[in-house]
């Protein structure tokens, strides 16, 4: 039975760690994502969650004790953005390396500087190469249910890799949305007890966590990371597909909105993919043959589907909410380049950079990325041709 | 509380064949450090000499759970171990009593992990904070950190032609954490084994967070023979240049009262770091550590004698 619920996607994600209930919750206060903590301390005041919250100095300890505790085998989860994420990065890139199942919700905020506490992708586009998987929510449902399933992708023994579940800073985070959520007991059933293979408690099997990796093995053990990586294609699909049995709502890699036969595909992820929609509806009832490809695991990225998502396109809007300084686009625009060269697929890609510190995109600036995908279909777009939405001057 | 020759006869928790430098007191505090904390300890090391020569994968020297994290954050690691412990303990998942200690050297203590460390203190973990403190970042090549004595000769502070080594006194780290409030603070070496030991079992019977700085020479940094740290531990303790004390619930004790009160440069003496201030010119900063050592020392005395009271 589902409980329908109001609720921002800060609250959405404190709902989803309340019914989770890890052992450990560290956590150092950042804007936007002050608020899912303040709610997930309410619960622990209340004593609604046996969870012991450890209320660090920085986060580069949110992410160290992170790292301690789910080495002594707890389920351990934290939260972050922006500057937060940034500060944590050495820590963020361990917990990878140390194949720890660590579940970290992020609201995506722009890094500084100059500083600035609005909407981008910075921060989690900049850790696209630490080792965990992300995943990127559209709205409040989303940040609930990725995060329920982040759980299980993260401690599936064929991955042990942690989880970013990303969303928009205030697009998502502090605006009230409906959402369904699943009862108490469904959650607590669908995410069940966390067994680590070796914990730092276990004294009469003493085991050495994070030595000194030097020549002769950091390699071997990369390769191994990468396999876990390469796993979690798999396991995302099978967890989503799970979830839509209990749920009701279907995951998987990408969502497809009305590609199948499109001209013309925007490509997206996060809160703007709801704004895409909006504009692909209308499109289409003018008869005009658009769509949407969202993105919703960036690691691993999922090339088949992007593939299979673009098949029809005879042009494509690559739209990027982050910069990659010196590259000739934006971090999913090169993704989706790789994703599409060597398979054949005549198409003109437009990279569009836009959003930057929290830039409003509008169902106009969609539709204008649609018009002129109309013009520039057949052409050879130079791969550094970027565009910007909604920038004066 | 044991003699070293009862805890001699403990399991040596640190195995041999590991790759310290020989005379590396460091690696002496670990093994007395785990004679008398036992089995049931989890150890967390920040990156540092310690770290490096106890766990080239795929060798390990720890017979205890062990955890290295990075190098400014061996405090915070281990009190999420901590926190972790708690939660399940309280879980019912998990009920035998274990100890946690965090260390870390000078570097990883007196600079990089010195808000760690403070962050955990002030959180009122569970946890003992072991400082190995050999006066400079010698796992990197004996630079100077904010512990490193004044005078001395580092890579980063070379006697010059116009600078004679480091210029500025070392940080005073043990009265930091004192000024932390917490349950214990004290100053231990491996040179005076009982005594460390004996803080050791204190400090892991109490409840709450405890601290304690211990002065662990280095042949190689500190440049004299291999076989003469233990003489050069305790020249530190018998100059006052490192006292022994404790701070239990604020309360001062002195360990140790040297008979006789050396002058510093007995301990200077023979250390190829701090040859340069027996020349003519530079003998003004051995009479300035010497009025800082004095000064401190009589502090800490006047202290015993206010909070014995």
């Amino acid at each position: 039975m589902a409980r329908r619920l109001t609720l921002t996607g800060n609250d959405a994600a404190a709902e989803a760690m309340r019914q989770i209930d890890p052992d450990v919750v560290t956590c150092f206060p950042i804007t936007p994502q002050t608020e899912l903590m303040h709610k997930f301390a309410d619960f622990v005041a209340d004593g609604e969650v046996k969870a012991e919250m450890v209320l660090v100095e920085s986060e580069h300890s949110a992410m160290s004790a992170a790292v301690g505790a789910a080495s002594a085998g707890a389920r351990v989860m934290t939260a972050t953005s922006a500057n937060g994420l940034a500060l944590m990065w050495e820590i963020v890139y361990i917990a990878a390396s140390n194949r720890l199942p660590i579940v970290m919700p992020v609201v995506n905020r722009a890094l500084s500087g100059p500083i600035n506490i609005h909407c981008d992708h910075s921060d989690t586009m900049g850790c696209r190469d630490t080792g965990w998987i992300q995943l990127y929510s559209e709205n409040a449902q989303e940040v609930y249910d990725n995060i329920l399933q982040a759980i299980l992708i993260a401690e599936n023994p064929d991955v042990l890799l942690p989880v970013m579940v990303t969303f928009d800073g205030f697009i998502i985070s502090h605006t009230v949305e409906v959402l369904d959520a699943l009862e108490d007991k469904e959650a607590s059933d669908w995410v069940g007890e966390y067994k680590a293979m070796y914990t730092l408690l276990d004294t009469e099997k003493p085991a050495t966590f994070g030595p000194l990796d030097l020549q002769d093995y950091y390699f071997e053990h990369k390769r191994q990371q990468i396999e876990g990586m390469s796993n979690a294609t798999g396991v995302i699909k099978s967890v989503g597909k799970a979830y839509e049995k209990l749920s009701g709502r279907a995951y998987g890699m990408t969502e497809r909105y009305m590609t199948d036969d499109a001209d013309y595909v925007v490509v997206a992820l996060g809160s703007t993919c709801g704004t895409a929609k909006v504009v692909v509806d209308e499109m289409r009832a003018e008869g005009k043959r658009v769509g949407l490809l969202k993105i919703r695991s960036f690691r691993p990225f999922p090339h088949a589907e992007i593939v299979a998502g673009l098949a029809s396109a005879k042009a494509i809007g690559v739209l990027d909410r982050s910069v990659s300084f010196g590259a000739p686009g934006g971090p999913v625009h090169k993704e989706i380049l790789a994703a599409l060269s060597g398979t054949g697929h005549q198409t003109s890609i437009v990279n569009y950079l836009y959003g930057l510190g929290g830039r409003d995109i509008s169902l106009d600036h969609i539709r204008s990325v649609f018009e002129e995908l109309e013009t520039v279909a057949g052409k050879t777009i130079a791969p550094n041709e970027v565009r910007f939405i909604g920038l004066r001057g | 509380m044991p003699a070293p020759k009862q805890l001699a006869q403990h399991e040596d928790l640190v195995t041999g064949g590991h790759r310290a430098c020989a005379g590396c007191l460091p690696m002496t505090a670990m093994r007395q450090l785990l004679l008398a904390a036992g089995q049931d300890t989890v150890v967390g090391c920040a990156t540092g000499c310690v770290e490096v020569v106890t766990t080239i994968y795929p060798y390990t020297a720890w017979k205890t759970p062990f955890i290295h994290n990075a190098f400014e954050n061996s405090a915070a690691t281990i009190s999420g171990a901590e926190a972790a412990y708690t939660s399940l303990r309280k879980q019912g998942k998990i009920d035998k009593k274990i100890n946690f200690i965090a260390m870390g050297g000078d570097g990883g203590t007196y600079d990089i992990g010195l808000q760690s460390l403070s962050g955990a203190m002030e959180r009122g973990h569970n946890m003992l904070y072991i400082c190995y403190d050999n006066q400079a970042y010698m796992n990197t090549g004996i630079q100077r950190s904010g512990g490193t004595p004044k005078g001395t000769a580092t890579s980063t502070t070379p006697v010059g032609k116009v600078i004679p080594g480091k210029t500025q006194f070392p940080k005073p780290l043990t009265e930091i954490m004192i000024a932390h409030d917490i349950p214990f603070v004290a100053q231990a070496t491996p040179g005076y084994p009982k005594d460390f030991t004996d803080k050791v079992e204190k400090a892991l019977a109490i409840d709450g967070p405890a601290f304690i700085n211990v002065l662990a020479p280095c042949p190689r940094g500190w440049r004299y023979p291999a076989e003469q740290s233990m003489e050069y531990a305790r020249l530190a303790v018998n100059t006052c240049f490192w006292p022994l004390f404790e701070v239990e619930y604020g309360v001062f004790k002195v360990n140790r009262k040297p008979k006789e009160k050396l002058p510093v440069s007995k301990w200077f003496e023979g250390q190829g770091r701090f040859r340069h201030l027996f020349k003519e010119a530079n003998k003004g900063i051995i009479d300035e550590v010497q009025a800082e050592v004095d000064r401190k020392w009589a502090w800490i005395l006047k202290r015993e004698e206010l909070t014995q009271a």
